[in-house]
């Protein structure tokens, strides 16, 4: 009789432990391949979730957007803090690829080598990319960078501590520490800007509209069309950050 | 016996309370109050974010007072150019437009830095001129008009 309690009490705990295990890991399967494939998007459905795009075909580096961001941010003028900035990729025919970004492309271009040596050549803007999995979110120990319910990545310059985590973290170096505020500093998408309803800076003065930002839960959107119709890409794919800037026309050799 | 606690387990208790209740306490002050209401983060700072000024009006604000420009504009390749592109930010200006003028770029450098020729640009994205070339000497606007950059002045 004794032996029987035994046996089947222990049957008993094997089948739970088991179907506990099983469960586990099956449920931590499925919910890692549902946030590979979907950033994640915030719930509070009333309000826009941002999304960026960037026409690499149409950008003609005159520089008008990382100038306007500078008077519009106060950034300063100093050429090496950025919110926004542009490079120059020049690829050769011998294979090398050179890449200027002299003052952020403020004061504009030179062609870098004669028009026979080139084989490829083309302007790449870069900003922030408003991640919707940022690493740079993540590290800071505060709490004074986070995601704002429409997807945009801001500072709390009020309670940043300036330990500079966030700008090893972004891996597109897209954040500076202030050098009078000594605090951290980035894009906003000109979060002042969309709530009054203006497009921000750099989108307001870009000459061929090559930038485009617009709402991606609204699946008629200008964006989601442009989306839809083009192929586009982010830059590092592989490190998962969920960024939202997508970029057209985008080129292997962009690093 | 049964509910008997020794003296050292009371006192642990007593140094934990205390130390919970202090941590509770200076929590509390320390923590700002909006601190959390979204997520990890103080709530107010969306507004101080969004408080900031502007400095670009948008080209809405250039077209209440300045209507032929507009209509100039909107008859011309540089239609779907903003105002504040070649201007400059023009807030300032909106709002105290005795005091605050607008920039006017008259340079031939500064119409390069779109029009320039440059392999990076793609020829379909922008007309290219060659400055080397081009009318040496000269600037832009005495042939062409910026705002209808193709009907020329005589």
């Amino acid at each position: 009789m004794g032996n029987e309690k035994v046996v089947s009490s222990r049957r008993k705990f094997l089948k739970t432990a088991v179907t506990l295990a099983g469960a586990t890991i099956g449920y931590s399967w499925l919910k890692s391949s549902q946030v590979l494939l979907h950033a994640a998007e915030p719930k509070d459905e009333s309000l826009p979730w941002y999304g960026i795009v960037i026409d690499i075909q149409k950008c003609i580096g005159c520089g008008n957007c990382a100038k306007a961001c500078k008077n519009e941010n106060d950034v300063p003028k100093e050429p090496f803090f950025f919110r926004t900035w542009i490079e120059q990729y020049t690829v050769k025919n011998d294979g090398s690829v050179d890449i200027v970004s002299p003052n952020g492309g403020i004061d504009g271009f030179e062609q870098r080598a004669p028009a026979e040596d080139i084989f490829k050549s083309f302007f790449v803007p870069k900003m922030c990319n408003h991640c919707s999995k940022s690493p740079c979110t993540q590290v800071c120990p505060v709490g004074a960078t986070y995601e704002s319910p429409e997807g945009v990545v801001l500072i709390d310059e009020k309670y940043c501590i300036g330990c500079r985590y966030c700008v090893q973290a972004c891996p597109y170096g897209c954040r500076f520490i202030h050098p009078v505020k000594k605090v951290a500093n980035k894009c906003t998408l000109c979060y002042h800007r969309l709530k009054k309803g203006l497009a921000p800076a750099c989108m307001e003065v870009c000459p061929t509209g090559a930038r485009m930002y617009g709402n991606l839960r609204d699946k008629n959107s200008e964006i989601v069309k442009f989306l839809k119709e083009h192929t586009t890409q982010v830059l590092r794919p592989h490190l998962n950050t969920g960024s939202k800037l997508y970029y057209n026309a985008l080129s292997s050799e962009v690093r | 016996m049964k509910f008997y606690i020794p003296p050292q387990i009371t006192r642990l208790a007593l140094a934990f309370a205390i130390f919970i209740s202090l941590f509770l306490v200076l929590r509390h002050f320390l923590v700002p109050k909006t601190f959390g209401v979204y997520g990890h983060y103080r709530a107010a700072s969306l507004i101080d974010n969004a408080q900031l000024e502007i400095h670009y009006s948008g080209q809405q604000a250039c077209f209440v007072c300045h209507q032929d420009i507009e209509d100039k504009k909107a008859q011309d390749v540089h239609s779907d150019i903003h105002c504040e592109t070649c201007h400059g930010p023009g807030e300032k200006h909106v709002v105290n437009s005795k005091v605050e003028k607008i920039l006017k770029p008259t340079g031939r450098e500064f119409c390069g830095s779109c029009h320039a020729l440059n392999a990076a640009k793609l020829k379909s994205a922008i007309f290219q001129i060659d400055l080397k070339k081009h009318n040496i000497g000269k600037n832009c606007i005495e042939c062409h008009n910026p705002h209808q950059p193709w009907e020329m002045k005589k």
